[in-house]
């Protein structure tokens, strides 16, 4: 069959990839910038084109317990949502994953409140990097539809949930051609599902749930910290059967150019492609200049991130947000432990930027660079943290 | 299947579940009491409105009569006691020691 491509914005294209999954329940609360998948999808139920049951909640608090339930009574379930929304699911998104239900979410990447903002950065993810979700980032529309369909995959063999961000606005509102698998395809892929259990089976009754002290919760944890530690086989699987499949190949981490890289930086989402067009600049005029792509953050891929990093002289992290009263922002703390693994490691410093959607552009991701290149000069950083595009 | 108190993480169900129907019944909760319900059997006529509002099903009762009260499950809530009619008086709550 030869390839067929399409004009979709990355809403549209979760939207799709959704009706294609044909998740078994949706339970879902709008918000900008990610209402349009379920809005599309909704379309979907009304028109009969999947077998979906729809349960339009009154918050998202109520979505993702709606999930927990039909998920528990061995659902295929699938909800989306952004910011705000993702942070009024919070408790629900420590339970959805403790009982290891394999939901799974198209989440699209937008600042949190105060100051009131609906544009990108990656605060609302980050947030939830502790919640025992795997996280996979996309840098573009087709990345997004691919991990999408990868992710029911991932969280059903993992038995975790999993969300897969899109940059709001960015790749959520922005077009782009992409090549959507023939439906039949995508419904082989994925295969059927089968639960780990289901409370609808009155034949074997158990509880789900039940309270958990002193003398269980510590060996029950520990077991979700080795699923996710699971995860990190599975998702490889999954992305080399997808790859023989379909063609495009995946990974936890991208490596562009990195191989013989002096100067690197580590970028997640739809920063990416902007920085490979300044990478491929700088190349040509000589500069030997890489990035890491980090494609999965959840579960963290240290071992992949050490072995790509471990021959580069200076490492910038590049965080869409910050951590507050932490040193810097979120990946560049976790990056910059993983580093300590090496005897001899790269310097490593940490630019944040793009806060409330402001615009990364060329010109700021060459600045970096050529502050990384002054580094590797001269063996001194100025800043270990810096902003990057802010007025100062 | 049995869970095994000394269990080690790898061979506990998934997801904290617990493979079984009724289990309630082996939670044993009386040590929870600070006040313990005494029954006077004398004065009881068995209208058996403390086994209807007792939450934790610890009235005993058998061919409709009451025969006691469960202290295995009873967490001292003092229901029992006042439901019971004030003309009957049967229940009476007591410290626990």
């Amino acid at each position: 069959m030869g390839k067929k491509f399409v004009a979709k914005t990355g809403n549209e294209t979760m939207a799709e990839a959704m009706r294609q999954i044909n998740p078994d329940v949706v339970a879902a609360y709008p918000i900008t910038p990610a209402t349009e998948i379920v809005q599309i999808f909704a379309q979907f139920v009304a028109d009969g084109v999947v077998n979906t049951e729809f349960v339009a909640t009154e918050s998202e608090h109520s979505a993702m317990s709606a999930c927990i339930g039909a998920a528990a009574a061995g659902a295929r379930v699938m909800t989306s949502t952004s910011s705000q929304g993702l942070a009024l699911m919070w408790e629900m998104l420590y339970i959805a994953a403790g009982l290891r239900l394999p939901i799974v979410m198209p989440e699209v990447n937008r600042t949190l409140s105060s100051p009131i903002n609906i544009h990108c950065d990656h605060s609302d993810t980050m947030g939830a990097r502790d919640v025992g979700w795997i996280q996979i980032f996309s840098e573009n529309v087709q990345e997004a539809y691919d991990n999408l369909i990868q992710a029911v995959v991932i969280a059903e063999e993992a038995k975790l949930p999993i969300m897969v961000t899109t940059d709001g606005f960015i790749i959520s509102h922005g077009m782009e051609s992409m090549e959507m698998i023939p439906d039949k395809e995508v419904t082989d892929f994925i295969g059927e599902y089968k639960p780990a259990y289901s409370v609808l089976d009155v034949d074997n009754p158990f509880t789900v749930g039940a309270i958990d002290f002193t003398d269980y919760y510590f060996e029950h944890k520990r077991a979700q910290i080795e699923a996710m530690s699971e995860a990190k086989k599975i998702i490889p699987q999954v992305q080399q059967r997808f790859g023989e499949r379909f063609g495009r190949k995946y990974a936890a981490i991208e490596e562009y150019r990195l191989s013989d890289a002096e100067v690197a930086i580590l970028v997640l989402g739809s920063t990416a492609g902007t920085a490979k067009v300044v990478i491929d600049e700088l190349r040509e005029k000589g500069h030997p200049v890489g990035m890491l792509k980090l494609r999965v953050f959840r579960p963290f891929p240290f071992e992949e991130i050490v072995r790509a990093l471990s021959s580069v002289k200076v490492l910038a992290v590049l965080d869409r947000s910050d951590g507050v009263a932490g040193i810097g922002g979120p990946v560049f703390s976790e990056v910059r432990s993983a580093m300590y693994e090496l005897d001899i490691r790269p310097r490593i410093v940490n630019y944040v930027y793009g806060l409330g959607g402001r615009n990364i552009d060329l010109a700021l991701i060459q600045s970096v660079f050529t502050d990384l290149e002054k580094i590797a000069k001269t063996g001194k950083a100025e800043k270990m943290v810096s902003y990057l595009g802010v007025r100062e | 299947m049995k869970i095994k108190h000394e269990a080690i993480w790898r061979e506990l169900p998934i997801a904290g579940l617990i493979p079984e129907g009724g289990t309630a019944q082996e939670y044993k909760t009386g040590d929870w009491r600070s006040r313990r319900p005494i029954w006077d059997k004398e004065k009881c006529k068995s209208c058996l409105f403390c086994w209807v509002y007792c939450p934790d099903s610890s009235v005993l009762i058998q061919d409709k009569k009451m025969i006691g009260i469960d202290y295995d499950h009873c967490k001292g809530c003092g229901i029992c006691s006042q439901i019971c009619p004030p003309k009957i008086g049967a229940i009476s709550m007591v410290d626990e020691g």
